[in-house]
């Protein structure tokens, strides 16, 4: 008896596995959109501040203030693109955004420094996007205050030296962080699109009632219109996975096994989210735009680019509801803090829950639209 | 859906999501025990950055707060650290941060640095003044208190009107086909120049109420600041809507089922509206060619329109490149919509 439903739950996942690679456009989605976000996240997203185009307004024109340029671009954070005599310039470049940055040496700077006399060098930012101007002002004032330190004849010997390290990231590059967090949000995307579209098309197709009146069990016809896409995804998984490893370098410090291990309870939530979106939408055009509605919400609130710790505490206890966010700590823990099963039970504890949770309430409703 | 969407969106972006850093959890192991400690405890708190959630007995305790996600930032202070900053020697201070977000790190670094330094000067012995010998003086414009939802607001704007006008318009004419009232409209007189243009006009209208609602809600809810010209907004937006609703049109018009529609306007506007066009990006601190890239998305030239009037309040003189970017957009779009339709036509 055993036997048997292992054989009939196999086959229907072995059709299930042929439909869907078969079909050129899910063929392409699921080989193309993983590469495609990773590209993107790989290359295109980053936070970090390099190379930031920057006016100089020099009225002292000294050896002083060349070198006090200097300093500015050979941290490598900015890059002078326009020189100019006159302040007015300045309004000029922030308005037309072609700066993001200007530095204003006031005449005089040279005769100030040799006294030791407090000389000024006053910094303006285009606060539109306030993110990069907020990483760039924290940039260049610890540039000058290093370069202070090092160059300047100074008389005041005390003050507080803060020295700084960055654990699990030393370059802080964002790179490192945003590359295993495409990990999370293609699979969860992945499963969420193929598992509601193949049971809506079942029943847009009318042969939905064909697989009622087999002899598949409600329980087996769930099992396997679920478990073909988790196989799916799981394959994009290690695909991600190696060429965040490979081409980007991201580091894997922790287990391999256990990004594997608690992906299963997190591809389980998705796709019982899928199954969920499939009980409630008719057409393949409706659970199409169901899924999108769904998926923006959840990326948007997981962490995935806006750190959950800085959302007010309401939105902060919706997070706890979503799989990404738990699954996306659990990544980003494993690929770089090598982090274990010891730290991160409290997350995969959350996944299991989730988990089921979805699962149950989709098969209720599942037993009840095809009755 | 189309108003459905951009509430949504606004309400999200607008309440639920910021870059903006508070109470980030930190631990402080302080080994020096004094007022002069306490004070920088103090200082850090008082400032709303950072939380003190916990005060470590040793320095292996700073690894499990770290690596759980529990904080973000720790502290050590060392055993002299009062006898240094009394004595006017440089009194040396340990900050570790969780740098698996760079961005989140960065910033915390930064104003850590900032908090540490004025009460370094605060703080210093008598007869001691700690001018420094480099004063730098940051000011900000357009966003003076560097409130991320300044700057996300007037893109979703943007983001907002790419989205619904290529998915709503996707829609249209797939769905002729697929209700099987094309050959009625092929076999009624009007031209194909008329059809694209019936097609599009309510979905213009749409499309501004959308960006006079989510402006309005932007303004009075959000507190963005509006500094620009309401009609260079209004033309502006217009521009790139024709130009959008083009793309959706002609998509549609090379889709016979609504689905592939909507998978097809969906890839080629949902992501590249987000991650590439300085929404939340900046374009400038992409790769070369990836930059290249960026100038063939049109939401990219009125992210710039809509920050520039919202926040720089800038006119037309300098916007005029943005403007003529898409208008050219706009004009493309409708020939391109106007030659796909009649494909299918013929």
């Amino acid at each position: 008896m055993r036997g048997a439903a292992g054989r009939r739950l196999s086959v229907l996942v072995h059709k299930e596995l042929i439909h869907t690679l078969r079909n050129p456009r899910l063929r392409m989605m699921i080989v193309m959109a993983p590469l495609f976000q990773l590209m993107l996240f790989g290359y295109a997203v980053s936070t970090d501040v390099r190379h930031a185009p920057v006016l100089l307004v020099d009225h002292d024109r000294t050896q002083a203030s060349r070198q006090l340029a200097e300093a500015l671009t050979g941290s490598g954070y900015f890059r002078i693109v326009e020189r100019s005599d006159r302040a007015s310039d300045l309004v000029a470049a922030l308005d037309r955004g072609r700066v993001l940055m200007g530095v204003e040496i006031p005449a005089g700077y040279a005769r100030d420094r040799a006294r030791g006399t407090g000389a000024t060098v006053q910094l303006l930012f285009d606060g539109t996007n306030s993110n990069m101007a907020t990483v760039a002002r924290g940039y260049a004032e610890r540039i000058f205050a290093r370069y202070a330190v090092k160059a300047l004849p100074s008389p005041v010997t005390g003050g507080i030296d803060l020295r700084e390290r960055a654990w699990y990231n030393p370059d802080l590059l964002s790179r490192n962080y945003n590359v295993p967090g495409v990990l999370a949000t293609i699979t969860f995307m992945i499963c969420l699109v193929l598992t509601s579209l193949a049971v809506v098309r079942e029943r847009e197709l009318g042969t939905l009632e064909q697989l009622m009146v087999s002899p598949l069990r409600p329980g087996e016809l769930i099992a396997g219109k679920t478990i073909p896409f988790m196989l799916i995804a799981f394959g994009d998984l290690v695909l991600v996975t190696v060429l965040a490893l490979v081409w980007f370098r991201v580091p894997l410090r922790g287990s391999a096994l256990l990004l594997f291990g608690a992906s299963v309870p997190y591809l389980l939530s998705a796709v019982a989210l899928g199954l969920l979106i499939s009980t409630v939408s008719a057409t393949q055009r409706e659970s199409y735009l169901t899924t999108f509605l769904l998926f923006m919400p959840t990326m948007l609130l997981s962490g995935f680019m806006f750190p959950v710790s800085s959302m007010p505490a309401f939105f902060r206890w919706i997070t706890l509801a979503n799989p990404l966010r738990h699954y996306l700590e659990i990544v980003r823990a494993v690929f770089l803090k090598g982090a274990g099963l010891s730290d991160l039970w409290p997350q995969c504890l959350a996944l299991v829950l989730i988990g089921t949770a979805v699962l149950a309430l989709a098969a209720t409703r599942f037993h009840k639209t095809v009755r | 859906m189309a108003f459905l969407l951009p509430a949504i969106m606004l309400l999200l972006f607008g309440y639920a999501i910021t870059w903006d850093l508070r109470d980030i959890p930190t631990v402080v192991y302080d080994q020096d025990l004094s007022a002069r400690s306490r004070g920088l405890c103090d200082a850090l708190r008082a400032s709303g950055y950072f939380t003190l959630v916990a005060s470590l007995p040793g320095t292996r305790e700073i690894a499990p707060w770290l690596e759980r996600g529990r904080a973000s930032l720790a502290l050590v202070i060392p055993p002299d650290f009062a006898e240094n900053l009394d004595a006017g020697r440089a009194a040396p201070l340990q900050a570790i941060v969780d740098g698996s977000d760079a961005n989140t790190a960065t910033i915390a670094l930064a104003y850590a640095q900032a908090i540490v330094t004025s009460y370094a000067a605060r703080s210093a012995p008598p007869g001691q003044t700690l001018a420094p010998p480099l004063r730098v003086e940051s000011r900000i414009w357009y966003n003076e208190e560097l409130v991320s939802r300044n700057m996300i607001v007037p893109g979703l704007v943007a983001v907002i009107m790419m989205i619904i006008a290529a998915m709503l318009a996707s829609l249209t004419i797939s769905r002729e086909w697929e209700g099987g009232t094309m050959e009625q409209l092929i076999a009624t007189p009007v031209t194909r120049t008329e059809i694209v243009i019936g097609k599009m006009l309510p979905y213009v209208a749409i499309g501004l109420v959308d960006v006079a609602v989510a402006s309005l809600l932007g303004v009075t809810v959000f507190r963005v600041p509006f500094r620009g010209s309401v009609p260079l907004l209004g033309i502006l937006s217009l521009a790139f809507l024709v130009g959008s609703l083009g793309l959706g049109l002609m998509i549609s018009a090379g889709s016979r089922t609504q689905l592939m529609a909507m998978q097809l306007s969906m890839m080629t506007t949902y992501l590249p509206a987000y991650l590439l066009s300085g929404f939340m990006f900046a374009t400038e601190l992409m790769p070369r060619v990836l930059r290249l890239v960026t100038h063939l998305i049109p939401a990219r030239y009125f992210i710039v329109v809509t920050r520039g009037i919202f926040l720089k309040g800038v006119g037309a003189d300098v916007l005029c490149l943005q403007g003529l970017a898409m208008i050219a957009y706009a004009v493309l779009g409708i020939t391109l919509a106007i030659r796909a339709f009649r494909k299918e036509l013929g």
